[in-house]
């Protein structure tokens, strides 16, 4: 946000209240104008008029409904400028956006805005990324740089996804607007879908990488915040439990030395207690609902993970229980490879390991990683050394991640010669 | 807001159908249509021949050439088509969404372009070339 340098506390107010409210003034902008690009240079022209006018004038009595009202009106002038020169603004678009009647201000509209502007952005007839790019960008407010970055491509790529995307919903007429309730499920699934993809973008990256990535992960938390806060919807709490929770094992996911720390290992005085506790509530909240799904379910698990006080009393027969669950909302074989590593917890790597092989025999889950690093462990366990060798190896010829592959290199190390 | 919606369909299980099994399904099809053409939403719609029966232009070394066979060799074939009025892309996918075709193959929806600014600039261009 552009700051002259005053001394007047205006401008820090402007500020702030731009931090807090400028994306509730956006979404209400979008359904006023009817157009993207036209909301965001709206938006920009009221904040500007706010910097210039509210020194002057004093401050509003409600900001918002002044800085809505600033931007539509300025927006409209300039369509209204733009008609006398070309005929690509119609009378009939200037008639739309200026004849709106003021209940448009109503508290419960504006809230519906935001959820309107979240479940366009992540609309299904949008390609995937683009949904992603275009809710961090217009519901998140991240500049296309930040995004790029974060997602280890460039600006001109992102920035190339977001112009598709908002000619996509204007050519096609995507409707700006809150799925009806017949709608709803699949519809929030692709919501839920995009903000867990954020979260695990920044998730998987290790501490050192990069400083952006780890707010990744919050942006996706604080994106899942909003979310439930209009729409508490259990699957949506769960997912948002799921983020928390994972989250909260941060601090003691890696050690001092940047090495990647396994649960089982981890000091548990670490964890962030804080989070912990607002996952758990939300996971109750979920479960108690009774139209939970597997986020909910997999925040389940991790909270009974969470709520061990350390990795031998985990409630491992209660987890092999969730996953029985799971596994019939969301049958698919990396549920079936995690059940198996739980199964291994509550009856011996024996029992785990003939699952796992099972698993691998079935075949799609032949280029996962996981798959192998999972029975190379039970196999070490076990005392079988060779077969251990064999997975830790193919298990590394398939890892991307640093850490993991140190990992995967030391595991290697240790394993007894023969 | 008008939206093409092209149906596609698998040929080959449509071959091995019984008799009881095809009119039942197009007693399926036809219903659906009824109901869009009764609550309004059908502009138009037509049932295409086998896609074996189709015939493609192309220009191959500078002049037109005549093909026997489809534009594009997909496994489904389009089947039909449908020009239905809605009021936006989410309803085009509400009503298309009901419709037996969806399950017999796919349908591909998007929305017709006005043309009528860029045709009334073509018409003066031309004419201004007669005058």
């Amino acid at each position: 946000m552009m700051s002259e340098q005053a001394s007047n506390p205006i401008y820090d107010q402007v500020d702030a209240i731009y931090r807090a409210e400028s994306r509730r003034v956006f979404a209400t902008l979008i359904r006023l104008l009817g157009d993207f690009d036209l909301a965001e240079e709206a938006v920009q022209t009221a904040f500007a008029a706010a910097l210039e006018q509210w020194p002057r004038e004093g401050m509003p009595e409600n900001p918002r409904t002044w800085l809505v009202s600033t931007g539509r009106f300025k927006a409209i002038d300039v369509l209204r400028r733009q008609a006398r020169f070309d005929g690509s603004v119609t009378d009939e678009m200037l008639e739309r956006r200026g004849g709106v009647d003021h209940a448009a201000w109503d508290q419960p509209e504006v809230e519906d805005d935001r959820l309107r502007l979240i479940f366009t952005c992540c609309h299904p007839a949008l390609a995937p990324d683009a949904q992603v790019a275009l809710t961090l960008r217009e519901v998140c407010d991240l500049t296309t740089e930040e995004i790029a970055r974060a997602f280890l491509t460039h600006a001109p790529t992102i920035a190339q996804r977001i112009v598709r995307a908002k000619t996509k919903i204007r050519d096609e007429h995507i409707p700006y607007e809150v799925p009806e309730r017949s709608e709803l499920p699949s519809r929030l699934d692709v919501v839920l879908r995009v903000i867990y993809l954020v979260f695990n973008e920044g998730y998987s990256a290790s501490s050192g990488a990069s400083l952006t990535r780890h707010d990744l992960s919050a942006e996706a938390i604080r994106l899942g915040r909003l979310f439930v806060d209009l729409l508490p919807e259990p699957e949506a709490q769960g997912l948002l439990a799921l983020m928390l929770l994972h989250e909260s094992r941060r601090a003691a996911r890696v050690s001092a030395s940047g090495e990647m720390v396994l649960l089982d290992d981890q000091d548990r005085s670490l964890w962030n207690r804080e989070q912990i506790a607002e996952g758990i509530a939300l996971v109750r909240k979920a479960l108690s609902s009774r139209r939970f799904g597997p986020y909910t379910l997999q925040a389940a698990i991790a909270a009974l993970h969470a709520e061990a006080p350390n990795a031998a009393a985990t409630d491992w027969v209660e987890i092999v229980a969730l996953y029985n669950l799971l596994l019939r909302v969301d049958p698919n074989p990396v549920v079936e490879l995690n059940r198996a590593v739980a199964v291994a917890e509550r009856d011996g790597p024996a029992a785990g390991l003939q699952l796992v092989e099972e698993i691998l025999a079935k075949g799609e889950l032949e280029n996962y990683h996981l798959a192998h690093s999972a029975r190379a462990e039970l196999c070490r366990r076990l005392g079988q050394n060779e077969k251990a060798r064999g997975s830790y190896e193919k298990a590394l010829s398939l890892s991307q991640q640093e850490p993991e592959r140190h990992f995967l290199k030391k595991r290697l190390q240790e394993l007894p010669r023969k | 807001m008008k939206y093409i919606c092209l149906a596609y369909i698998s040929e080959e299980g449509w071959g091995t159908m019984t008799e009881s099994q095809r009119n039942a399904a197009l007693d399926e099809v036809f219903a659906y249509t009824d109901e869009l053409r009764n609550s309004g939403h059908l502009v138009a719609t037509e049932g295409l021949q086998s896609a074996r029966n189709a015939t493609t232009l192309r220009i191959v070394n500078g002049k037109v050439s005549v093909t026997d066979g489809p534009y594009v060799e997909t496994k489904e074939k389009i089947g039909g088509i449908y020009v239905i009025e809605a009021r936006d892309l989410n309803h085009a996918i509400q009503l298309m969404s009901k419709h037996p075709v969806v399950r017999a193959g796919g349908v591909e929806i998007r929305a017709v372009v006005d043309m009528s600014a860029m045709y009334e600039a073509s018409r003066e261009r031309r004419a201004a070339a007669k005058s």
